[in-house]
């Protein structure tokens, strides 16, 4: 043991790059929803890339190390505090046996990440360590962390070497109120009236309370279906279609109303027409985002969106040759 | 939506989901050959290992890939999958090694009735039940007879997912035997475990507990979901059904039920099932009569 968990806060769950390659058997890859703010954590620490960490949502646990542990807490704005003591964010940090980690209340962004060096040591399920709360698999026993929880931290060697290491100003990510997330319109938007496609661009959304690992669900607007004769096996109602597979990220409008976009837990597919996908690089922004939060959408091609892929990769190849 | 003038299909829409997933809708309406044609080119690109390839979903008249855009280009996946369609879509006379499954169903037992008593204010006809609700929409005189269309011929396990292990099956027959149903109108907060349900045109059985919209008709005492591998059939996999199954529906009493929930509570349930070689030709030809062959080699020893 290394960690004993003396509050778990909202939801403090196991969480590593995620459990892929089952999309198939309908299984979702879970894995941290802000996947720079996770990889800089273990970058930190200076774990392999996909050791796993924990993922502190809203409200942070206090957490008892039983031996000394090098760590990094990154991501949301949760200031952490050892005994109490304020220490900081996107910074390599030294905490000996029997001190306590706890967080303050969350300023700005939504989840926050620990990295501990050598990695929060749960058994594989699938080849990941992800947790995966709805179906209670991965992680530890299938489930967010309780209070009396014990973790185990996997074999790291001395690396307080490491400890004042700081990820530079400015390469921290500002969390902001309101949140512009790229979107390559596709799927089966040709669902969508042209003038709903333009409202769906043109709103600031609002985040609603239904905002998890499972999906972020918008307000703010009312969109329209073309009319159709509904094609055999869809269903009778505008919105649905025939049930077929939802990316990660993809948005998807039941009922014309309240926009969700599916996140890492999200169910594999369905009968209801998505209408674009949010790409790979702004999840991390939209996991920074909470209810009430502002939302616009704006469209980009392939292209641009390739084009931020390649920009994230070498920012986080800076960062790394910074922290070695 | 256009169709291709040689070979009459529809034309497929190929779709960024994003950087890193291809979606690719074959046609908005779901039919048997559709989906053997959503089957066979996710087979061809399972066999051709593509590097950056990391998930290949099939689904009911459409599929879904997931790359790691880093290691392959969208586009050239796409052209590939354009090619691999050319080859293997249009092959009219597909052969498919699957098995068939005998897959017992306790129609209208306590449990999802029950439910669907409880949610009667979220669906199209709060006076009947999901079974007499859908019997009528559907032309039949009684739910009697809407229950025997229902058992009487096989399925095809067409698409995985929702959540873990859910099948989605189509039932070998006609078009115009087709059973169709609309969604709950709003959806359930709970549907039991191993409940068999039909939404649109496809039955499912749900595999774990949860949310749901699909009409409620019965329940399976087997489970299709085992994540800690204690059943024999699911020692490769926590997920029984696979893409391409032939499941036969088969009605059974409380008896029945309760006797295979014991076997799978002491860890000794196992369906029966058999291999079979899948030609769908016949089956678009001829359903009925292949139907017999299939349910001959499941059941005949």
């Amino acid at each position: 043991m290394a960690i004993r968990v003396k509050q778990p806060g909202l939801l403090t769950t196991v969480q590593d790059t995620g459990r892929f390659g089952e999309y198939a058997l309908g299984m979702p890859p879970s894995g941290a929803m802000d996947v720079f703010s996770y990889q800089v954590g273990n970058y930190l620490v200076g774990n392999e890339d996909g050791a796993a960490g924990l993922e502190v949502t809203y409200f942070g646990p206090q957490l008892e190390f039983t031996e000394d542990a090098v760590i990094a807490v990154t991501g949301a704005e949760m200031p952490p505090k050892i005994n109490g003591e304020e220490a900081p964010g996107w910074e390599t940090l030294a905490v000996e046996e029997g001190e306590v980690l706890s967080f303050d209340y969350l300023k700005n962004g939504a989840r926050s990440y620990l990295a501990v060096a050598g990695g929060i040591d749960v058994p594989e399920f699938l080849h990941s360590r992800s947790t995966y709360t709805l179906i209670g698999l991965g992680g530890l026993e299938g489930r967010a962390l309780q209070e009396g929880d014990e973790l185990t931290i996997g074999e790291a060697g001395n690396r307080s070497n490491r400890v004042g290491r700081a990820v530079a100003r400015e390469q921290i990510p500002a969390y902001s109120k309101e949140t512009e997330l790229r979107v390559i319109i596709g799927l089966a938007s040709y669902r969508l009236t042209e003038e709903s496609m333009e409202e769906f661009l043109n709103t600031e959304w609002t985040v609603t309370p239904d905002a998890d690992r499972v999906g972020y669900r918008y307000k703010g607007g009312e969109l329209e279906f073309v009319e159709r004769e509904q094609p055999a096996g869809a269903g009778a109602d505008q919105a649905n279609v025939v049930d077929f597979g939802y990316p990660i990220g993809s948005i998807q409008v039941p009922g014309g109303v309240e926009p969700i976009v599916l996140m890492n837990d999200a169910v594999t597919g369905g009968g209801y027409a998505t209408i674009g996908t949010v790409i790979s690089v702004d999840r991390d922004k939209l996991a920074q985002t909470k209810t009430n939060d502002k939302t616009r959408f704006r469209s980009v091609d392939l292209d641009e969106a390739l084009k931020a892929r390649q920009e994230r990769r070498q920012q986080m190849q800076e960062i790394r040759q910074a922290l070695r | 939506m256009s169709s291709n003038i040689e070979t009459g299909l529809p034309q497929a829409r190929y779709s960024y989901g994003g950087d890193e997933y291809v979606f690719v809708e074959l046609s908005e309406a779901m039919s048997l050959p559709v989906n053997f044609r959503a089957m066979a080119i996710t087979n061809k690109l399972k066999e051709e290992n593509v590097p950056g390839v990391t998930d290949i979903c099939p689904s009911n008249a459409s599929y879904m890939v997931r790359i790691d855009p880093d290691e392959i280009h969208p586009d050239d996946l796409i052209s590939r999958l354009k090619e691999i369609d050319e080859e293997a879509g249009h092959i009219q006379d597909f052969e498919l090694p699957t098995r068939v499954v005998d897959v017992p169903v306790m129609m209208e037992d306590p449990w999802t009735h029950e439910t669907l008593m409880r949610f009667r204010d979220r669906h199209q006809d709060p006076d009947a039940t999901d079974l007499e609700y859908s019997a009528r929409i559907n032309g039949y005189d009684s739910k009697e007879d809407f229950i025997a269309a229902l058992l009487g011929s096989p399925w095809l396990v067409t698409m995985i997912g929702f959540v873990p292990g859910l099948p989605w099956c189509y039932q070998l027959v006609p078009p115009e035997e087709q059973v169709e149903v609309p969604k709950y109108v709003r959806p359930r907060t709970y549907t039991p475990e191993r409940a068999f349900g039909f939404g649109g045109g496809f039955a499912v059985i749900y595999s774990v507990e949860g949310a749901g919209g699909y009409q409620l008709y019965g329940l399976a005492p087997a489970p299709v979901l085992d994540i800690k591998q204690q059943l024999p059939d699911f020692e490769d996999s926590i997920v029984f059904p696979k893409p391409g199954d032939i499941f036969n529906y088969r009605g059974i009493d409380q008896e029945e039920f309760d006797e295979i929930r014991g076997q799978v509570e002491n860890g000794t349930w196992s369906y029966r099932k058999k291999d079979f070689t899948f030609h769908t030709n016949r089956s678009l030809e001829d359903p009925h009569a292949y139907n017999k062959e299939i349910l001959g080699v499941l059941y005949g020893d």
